[in-house]
């Protein structure tokens, strides 16, 4: 994989009347990259994904595509083709016809293009469906006939905007894996919007978290999900533990701050500024490395009174649910055996515990 | 009837029936005086009455050699494709402006575009013959075409602005986006989307502008079109000859709309033979 920057995002922002979309956002997209953008609904990620494709100018900035700049270029004539949410294939032509549109609209052949179609529905496993009716089609065929119909120009970068959403579980697993081995065979740059964590989490390279407008967050989903930058992306992932305070001691690489559940360290790098003594800090730490005990835990590790409130079962995990004495939600993530010797009965009292290491500092924006 | 048990049993019978016996009453009460004219066309006796005289074309006959009768025919039906084209034209150029674009005053413009067939045909055939006289077009069959238009392209626009209402608002952008220009897109995504409504568009408006009869009786001049002839046979005497035109006039009108039903309701799997 090349790391050749494909796309670059130059203080773009995009307003909509008095509703700004999105905000100043310098990002990349390199070159074979898997990027997921992923955010909840009105987070500004679609609006993205189209400014990108030339359906929404920018209001501000610059949008470069192989370092040219391509904001004044119409969508015609950008090569960046598009997978829509509901698809948006053609209902009067067929299959074939429908992949052959881009390649008819830039001219190509009779013959050519019939032949290049045909190679792209060989390769998305629906060749023999090729003078089918749209309408006598399966949801799983429609999004194959869909990636066909955008990749047949063999175009540098593909857009998605949420093209798995109106599938069943099953068949979305399924359809995850044969986008995630179509990006690595045509080393094509895939550019995914998304509101499923599971879905970015489990093909992107690489994430893009954004919130009203901001990118909070870019990295591996290694990175965002051990080490969030941010409050909000450690909420929106909701799978850490995550608490508010007042700093007692800072160092580079050491935090004390005193919370309303009593006084919890941090060991290790900051992943943010460090803050000053006095100042409002937010710390997290997985539910993975919450633990939990019936005694008090000896010093040295970060210790916090729960009551068990409720126990939920996920496969070959289970997930408790305690409340600390100020009402704060605690999660803990474990494995049946690691749990089988707590007493879990709701309202049972429970310590707790973390180690410093596993704190994290993250930024309250 | 092979409805499923669970329909049956929660179906009154009585009102099953009655509401079969009210569809059936409705339906006579707006073809029983078609029917009759349909029937006297075909019978010999000089007036409509029971019994009926023997089977007879003679009616028919008569109105066949009747050279103005051709003349009003060849007319209305002139005038009746040229206004089905035109107002099919303007209606899917009114649809197509309400489907893409957002403006200020978008209500006006619609109740506008949608206005004419609400104002009485009297005021609007005067309406008509006031305005077409003072420009010097009255008395033409253009007159009557420009007439028409206006009643019939209100009809046009409905019909393919339901149409492009169905349409996934993703479809125009996704073929942008795939290398179509604006007028690319028009050719080869609206146009073949919209393909059923608007022949739906041409046959209806052509139906109606083949049976209207009070504006071009105002604006026609000496262009009367077959309705217009029929009022003059009227006025003369009273022959059964009515009944002849009358059934083969309901005839061509009931074609044209079968045919834009048909079109219309067939919307699922519209089949193209149009390769290129």
């Amino acid at each position: 994989m090349q790391h050749d920057t494909l796309v670059s995002f130059e203080g773009v922002i995009k307003r909509f009347g008095t509703f700004t979309a999105v905000q100043k956002m310098d990002f990349e997209i390199k070159k074979g990259e898997f990027l997921a953008i992923m955010g909840s609904s009105g987070c500004g990620k679609t609006t993205t994904l189209r400014m990108l494709a030339g359906l929404e100018a920018p209001t501000e900035g610059t949008i470069r595509l192989s370092g040219k700049p391509i904001n004044h270029l119409p969508t015609w004539s950008r090569d960046t083709p598009m997978v829509w949410q509901s698809l948006a294939l053609f209902p009067f032509l067929n299959v074939r016809e429908n992949v052959e549109f881009a390649l008819k609209m830039r001219g190509v052949g009779k013959v050519e293009r019939r032949r290049r179609a045909e190679q792209w529905l060989d390769r998305m496993q629906i060749l023999e469906f090729s003078e089918r009716n749209i309408a006598q089609l399966s949801g799983g065929q429609r999004q194959r006939v869909a990636l066909a119909r955008s990749l047949v120009v063999e175009p540098e970068i593909l857009l998605l905007d949420e093209p798995l959403s109106a599938l069943d579980a099953a068949l979305k697993v399924r359809m995850q894996s044969v986008l995630k081995n179509l990006q690595r065979e045509t080393g094509i740059t895939f550019f995914y919007v998304t509101h499923s964590q599971s879905e970015a989490f489990s093909m992107a390279d690489r994430v893009v978290i954004m919130s009203r407008g901001v990118i909070e967050q870019i990295g591996t989903p290694q990175e965002i999900y051990g080490t969030p930058r941010t409050r909000f992306v450690a909420d929106f992932l909701g799978s850490s533990n995550i608490f508010t305070g007042e700093v007692l001691s800072a160092s580079p690489s050491s935090l004390e701050v005193k919370t309303t559940d009593g006084s919890l360290s941090l060991a290790g790098p900051l992943a943010a500024a460090m803050p000053r003594q006095g100042d409002t800090a937010t710390i997290t730490v997985l539910d993975t490395k919450t633990h939990l005990s019936v005694q008090r835990p000896a010093a040295g590790v970060n210790a916090v009174p729960v009551r068990v409130i409720g126990e939920e079962f996920v496969g070959a995990t289970a997930t408790v649910y305690l409340e600390t004495s100020q009402g704060r939600e605690i999660r803990v993530q474990k494995s049946h055996d690691e749990l089988s010797g707590l007493p879990l009965d709701i309202g049972q009292d429970l310590f707790a515990y973390w180690s410093p290491a596993d704190s994290h500092l993250v930024a309250e924006a | 009837m092979t409805q499923s048990s669970s329909e049956a049993i929660n179906r009154n019978r009585a009102v099953d029936w009655g509401l079969r016996a009210y569809i059936l009453l409705a339906y006579a009460f707006v073809f029983a005086p078609i029917a009759a004219s349909f029937v006297f066309s075909f019978n010999s006796d000089r007036f409509p009455s029971i019994p009926l005289g023997h089977f007879s074309l003679e009616w028919y006959a008569a109105v066949a050699s009747d050279p103005l009768v051709w003349q009003g025919l060849g007319k209305t039906l002139m005038i009746g494709v040229i206004v089905g084209v035109v107002s099919t034209a303007l209606g899917f150029g009114a649809a197509y402006t309400d489907h893409r674009y957002n403006f200020t005053g978008k209500q006006v413009y619609l109740a506008l575009a949608l206005l004419p067939p609400t104002i009485p045909v009297i005021i609007l055939g005067l309406a008509m013959l006031a305005f077409l006289s003072r420009i010097d077009l009255s008395g033409r069959a253009i007159s009557v075409i420009i007439a028409h238009v206006v009643i019939c392209a209100p009809f046009a626009m409905a019909i393919i602005r339901l149409r492009l209402s169905q349409m996934d608002p993703a479809l125009e952008p996704a073929a942008w986006n795939l290398g179509a220009s604006e007028w690319a897109t028009m050719r080869h995504v609206i146009v073949p989307f919209t393909k059923p409504a608007i022949f739906g568009a041409l046959f209806i408006t052509m139906a109606v502008s083949f049976d209207e009869f009070a504006v071009a009786w105002f604006v026609s001049g000496l262009n009367e079109t077959l309705p217009v002839k029929v009022l003059g046979f009227l006025q003369g005497q009273v022959s059964p000859r009515i009944n002849a035109i009358g059934t083969f006039v309901f005839v061509i009108s009931m074609t044209l709309v079968i045919l834009a039903q048909l079109l219309l309701s067939n919307r699922t799997a519209p089949k193209t033979d149009d390769k290129e």
